[in-house]
């Protein structure tokens, strides 16, 4: 298992989905990503994504006007 | 007991995607969904920018619908190879600068390319005969059908009864009997069977999901064309067209004004890729020019975008201009008063 960043910054809904979405299919479940936004829609968005494809939020938290959620990639 | 069928269905978010999924679901079918991104989704960009603090909660709609649905959803970026269906529609243009038919087919085309690579059986979609007048008349349904590579493989579940049998229909991999008949514009239909499967606060039914449906946008993408003598664009642009007012006091260049802080917010990203005016003595707008000024055009330029800012009754307004890759510089202009503001510069 392993830890992995992104950077969705300055992209606006649903690009900081469709860049976790090809992300999180790299990966192997167990890997964690961090993903960093700026567009606050990505707080729902994001976790909607993840409950639908089977993939676990870990956390999320709002700092200097960026989100950051943070992803554990599930076995599906 | 047998794998279910697999089908793969087109999620736009409105009420029509969700009622076919939940149809398909109903029979046993394995559903998932696929929604593609082509930079002109209306999907929240503009709430996204303009209402940050809006109590509204801000969702995605295909991302909602497919958590009604209790399916996956496959969200594909399309934005490049959409551009030639914007470019170069071959069925031409709706009322605005709508490619509706050329970019069913293609979204169907697409659905299908996923389709064979995924291992899935068929494609359904919400269409409705007769519901909107370019993409869903009844003597245009079988274009798609041709011209996407979809044939027979392509299912419209709300509207199936009205039309020959598909493949699946023929196989007996879902029930005819099962399917629906709707047609033409009255919604009522459709709301019953929202009621009926429980589904509340579905996006607006007569919602349209694409900029390119709105008078106002395509005005503005045509300017955009006109003055670079091209049809082309790349996503920033198609972005910033929905952003602030767009005014264009010269043919060679444009203003893009924020119209509040949400907006400031997001050009204040394009100060790199743009010349920029910031208003200095007093609270305004940040304003992208789009284009190269002259000394004149400067003057004038520099004008309009205080006659927008809190300076607007002030003798003299001071303007940061910063040209693209240059040295800023500031100027003291009056205001220009609202009657000198044309109204043909509003793009």
């Amino acid at each position: 298992m392993s830890d992995y960043q992104l950077d969705a910054r300055r992209t606006l809904c649903p690009m900081p989905v469709i860049k976790t979405q090809n992300r999180v299919n790299e990966l192997q479940p167990g890997d964690t990503l961090e993903v960093t936004c700026t567009d606050p829609g990505a707080l729902s968005d994001i976790p909607a994504w993840c409950r639908i494809n089977g993939h676990h939020i870990i956390s999320t938290e709002e700092k200097n006007g960026e989100v950051i959620i943070n992803i554990r990639v599930g076995d599906d | 007991m047998s794998t279910p069928r697999k089908a793969v269905a087109l999620i736009s978010g409105g009420l029509d995607s969700l009622l076919a999924a939940r149809l398909m679901l109903e029979q046993g079918i394995h559903v998932e969904g696929i929604n593609f991104f082509t930079g002109f989704c209306v999907e929240g960009h503009t709430h996204a920018i303009r209402k940050r603090d809006s109590k509204k909660v801000k969702r995605n709609n295909a991302l909602w619908s497919a958590e009604q649905l209790g399916i996956k959803l496959h969200i594909v970026d399309i934005i490049d190879e959409y551009k030639d269906v914007v470019i170069n529609p071959k069925h031409g243009y709706g009322a605005n600068m709508n490619p509706c038919l050329d970019c069913k087919i293609f979204m169907v085309g697409k659905a299908k390319e996923w389709m064979e690579a995924h291992g899935f059986d068929f494609i359904i979609t919400g269409e409705v005969i007769g519901q909107r007048p370019m993409s869903q008349r009844k003597d245009l349904l079988p274009v798609v059908v041709r011209e996407s590579g979809a044939d027979d493989l392509l299912l419209r579940p709300l509207c199936a009864k009205n039309l020959a049998p598909t493949l699946p229909e023929r196989e007996g991999w879902v029930d005819r009997e099962k399917l629906l008949a709707f047609h033409g514009r009255n919604r009522k239909p459709q709301m019953a069977l929202a009621q009926e499967f429980g589904f509340e606060d579905y996006a607006s039914p007569a919602g349209g999901c694409c900029f390119l449906t709105d008078k106002n946008y395509s005005r503005k993408l045509v300017d955009l064309w006109q003055a670079r003598d091209k049809k082309e664009y790349e996503l920033d642009d198609i972005m910033l067209l929905k952003v602030g007012r767009h005014l264009r006091p010269q043919p060679h260049y444009k203003l893009i004004v924020s119209r509040e802080d949400g907006e400031n917010n997001f050009l204040h990203g394009y100060r790199k890729q743009f010349s920029t005016l910031e208003i200095k003595s007093h609270n305004g707008p940040l304003t992208l020019v789009d284009g190269v000024l002259s000394d004149v055009d400067l003057q004038q330029a520099a004008r309009v975008a205080a006659r927008f800012s809190q300076g607007r009754e002030a003798e003299s307004v001071t303007v940061k201009f910063t040209p693209l890759n240059g040295e800023a510089t500031l100027l003291d202009v009056a205001p220009m008063p609202a009657a000198e503001i044309k109204q043909e510069w509003h793009v």
